[in-house]
């Protein structure tokens, strides 16, 4: 699907911040995927070998830490981990809510050498 | 040595997608990004909003859905501006092939731009282009069962079109289940039934955006 541009993207922001810091190596990469992105785990390992050949990030790890869908009512300030995409709050049964995690894909940190 | 990075991979497209907005700020466009899933009828949507403005209205089209240029040679009979993108076999359009289409574009006689996004109910949804508006539409003919199948688009969107109404006699499509799954999932979405075969519904979708598109653009 739509990884290889993303890995890309993610390939681009390591070799940023690895030279950024004169590595010589990248031997692992820290992401953090939330429940609700699109991004699966398989297509970027896949892309990522293909896209970090013969760069300092070839070879490196991969880590993925997933964060579940949280969001936070906007009236009584109640966090609760979503279920079924049912924004309702479970305490006041607002709808205003307001996502706190599940959304993202960062790259949280890298090891280097 | 770990070194912290804390940087989205999606953050190099949205810096694009707030230049984009930034420019069609500057110039007062008004910019729809319409996504689907193939074959939902975003050409046929757009055809019937363009029938549906007043005909001295300042509207282009930019195409990425990769059905050729079969789409922008359809829009182009209607008189509106069409620009393709070639994608490249691409799932979804990125804020940096938008900005290229602008740049192509004299921006000083548009009001309003509608992009029709590579036909896809996935990929789009990440992707920000620096739009004002994000509408989708799911046909009737693709199940009830999408929003929660495809959950991203269905939070990400300003307006939910569902289209193909012509076809519910046909279909075991549960209008009343899926509006009441997709208003949990994001309250403030504006959902309108319609059918671009028989012109069901346009009326009020056309209302809603003459309302919306700011100032007296499209009448
Ligand atoms: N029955 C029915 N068919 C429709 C309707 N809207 C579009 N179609 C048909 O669905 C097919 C795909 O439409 P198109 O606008 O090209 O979809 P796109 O791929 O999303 O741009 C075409 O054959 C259209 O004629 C509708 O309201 N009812
Ligand atoms: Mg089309
Ligand atoms: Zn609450």
């Amino acid at each position: 699907m739509h990884e290889l541009s993303v890995v890309e993207s993610m390939v681009g922001v390591v070799l940023k911040h690895a030279e950024g810091n004169r590595a010589e190596k990248v031997t692992s990469i820290n992401l953090v995927l939330g429940e609700m992105s699109t991004i699966m785990e398989e297509p970027v390992k896949f892309y990522f070998e293909i896209l970090s050949k013969g760069t300092i990030a070839q070879g490196a790890e991969l880590n993925f830490e997933r964060k579940p869908l949280i969001a936070r009512c906007s009236v009584c300030g109640k966090e609760f981990k979503v279920i079924e995409y049912d924004f309702t709050c479970p305490d006041c049964g607002s709808l205003e809510t307001e996502i706190v995690s599940g959304r993202e894909f960062r790259v949280e940190s890298i090891e280097i050498e | 040595m770990e070194v912290e990075v804390l940087e989205g991979v999606f953050d190099a497209n949205e810096i694009i997608a707030g230049e984009n907005r930034k420019l069609l700020g500057e110039k007062g466009i008004f910019m729809m990004n319409l996504m689907s899933g193939p074959g939902a009828g975003k050409t046929s949507f757009i055809l019937r909003t363009l029938e549906g403005l007043p005909e001295n209205s300042r509207i282009a089209v930019i195409e990425g859905d990769i059905t050729g240029k079969i789409d922008s040679e359809r829009i182009a009979r209607t008189g509106a501006g069409a620009i393709q993108i070639n994608t490249g076999g691409s799932c979804h359009l990125e804020a940096k092939q938008v900005n290229t289409a602008l740049q192509k574009m004299n921006l000083d006689t548009i009001d309003f731009i509608i992009i029709e996004n590579v036909g896809n109910l996935v990929c789009p949804a990440e992707f920000k282009l620096g739009e004002d508006l994000r509408v989708m539409i799911l046909s009737v003919a693709e199940g009830d069962d999408k929003p929660l199948k495809y959950p991203l688009m269905f939070t990400e969107s300003d307006v939910l079109i569902v289209n193909k109404t012509d076809l519910l006699p046909n279909t075991d499509f549960d209008m009343a289940k899926m509006k009441s799954v997709v208003m949990k999932m994001n309250p403030d979405v504006e959902i309108f039934e319609l059918s671009c075969r028989t012109g069901d519904g346009i009326a009020s979708w056309i209302s809603w955006i003459k309302r919306k598109v700011p100032g007296d653009a499209v009448g």
